[in-house]
């Protein structure tokens, strides 16, 4: 992988500007996350193009979770994974122009009628969903290792320090790195 | 819990450091690290407009914390300080993925790795849940009251996390009932 970190894989043009306009349009189609697209963007690089294969495409996605930033990072590494460098700007470059300018009007239309029934009565219904949203995503993440002790005593541990304390989140992302390592989590 | 007093970014620039700061502290996910820093530590948002701005973030396409991060630069310095934010919070840790990405497949087999990955994901998710329920106060004011909120959450959690029900049909099948019903409240 690392000798192809310039080099284009052998993709063509073509297969670039296929690999973008896919991407573009998976972009609008993203609500929830660049994540909630993950299936179809497997349908386009493993399973018509064969781009990648499958151990390679999960593990493009594992690796951009554990590394710190936005998990949108993954789209990236597909890229990377797929194309070298130019595979990277193909796929962020289509991943998130059409969310973000949509994303920039959207906001400042809300702006200015910030104080219109409909946009209180938006934001007001939204919240409770949005925190709901948050607590669904916890519960999906500790699919993995629901079945490990040790696994709810990190989350325990975590809530403590995030509600209890002012330490980073490194601290306890540590730990938990940690006692993974140590196999503590099966 | 009261709130003191806002403060502001200073520039763009400062936008763009405090973005790529919070950024790299989140792992397995940015948002937990945000709520901290920007409502808690900077104070440049309060936790009512961070989950407003969280909604909109989650309504619309694209990642959440992208759309944040634009909306927020956006409100400070307009286009400028979206782009600042959007690209303090893409740039380095970008760099740093590829460099992830590069290394990766020497040490993919080795267990203790694997059971790091699995042991973050748990943190990730005890992550998570804390900023959940560090932005519960933001729902004092709702339209809906406390069972309404209480319902739309839950329904959510249900649909979502043990259901599994695709997110796009949730929030914009809840998220159109939980419009009605607030639009509804608020006439009164």
């Amino acid at each position: 992988m690392n000798a192809v970190l310039l080099g284009t894989q052998g993709l063509s043009p073509a297969d670039f500007l296929a690999l973008f306009t896919h991407f573009l349009m998976l972009s609008m189609l993203a609500i929830g996350g660049a994540i909630t697209t993950v299936p179809d963007m497997h349908r386009l690089i493993v399973d018509e193009r064969g781009w990648l294969d499958d151990t390679a495409f999960t593990a493009s996605i594992a690796l951009a979770q554990a590394a710190p930033g936005p998990n949108v990072l993954f789209v990236a590494v597909i890229g990377y994974n797929v194309g070298g460098l130019a595979g990277v700007a193909a796929a962020m470059v289509g991943n998130l122009l059409p969310s973000t300018t949509l994303a920039l009007v959207a906001s400042r239309w809300g702006a200015q009628r910030s104080a219109s029934r409909g946009v209180r009565a938006f934001t007001g219904g939204l919240a409770p969903v949005t925190l709901g949203l948050l607590a669904a995503t916890a519960w999906i993440l500790t699919e993995p290792v629901r079945g490990h002790p040790g696994a709810w005593a990190l989350v325990a541990v975590t809530l403590f320090v995030m509600l209890g304390t002012k330490l980073s989140p490194l601290w306890p992302i540590a730990l938990g790195a940690l006692a993974g390592a140590l196999g503590l989590m099966g | 819990m009261p709130e003191s007093p806002l403060a502001v970014p200073a520039s763009p620039g400062h936008l763009f450091t405090a973005f790529t700061a919070l950024a790299m502290q989140g792992f397995g996910g940015v948002l937990p690290v945000a709520q901290r820093e920007l409502v808690e530590r900077r104070r440049w948002l309060t936790s009512e407009q961070f989950v407003d701005i969280l909604s909109i973030g989650q309504v619309l396409p694209g990642p959440n914390i992208v759309n944040m991060a634009l909306i927020i630069g956006d409100r400070f310095f307009g286009w400028r300080g979206a782009l600042a934010a959007t690209s303090g919070l893409l740039a380095l840790p970008l760099v740093v993925v590829l460099l992830l990405a590069a290394l990766y497949a020497q040490f993919a087999e080795v267990p203790a790795v694997a059971g790091a990955l699995r042991g973050m994901g748990a943190v990730a998710a005890g992550l998570i849940l804390s900023t959940a329920l560090k932005l519960l106060p933001a729902l004092a004011g709702n339209p809906m009251g406390r069972i309404g909120c209480a319902g739309f959450a839950g329904l959510t959690l249900l649909a979502v996390g043990v259901l599994r029900w695709p997110l796009v049909w949730v929030v914009l099948g809840l998220g159109v009932v939980a419009w009605f019903t607030a639009w509804h409240r608020l006439a009164r």
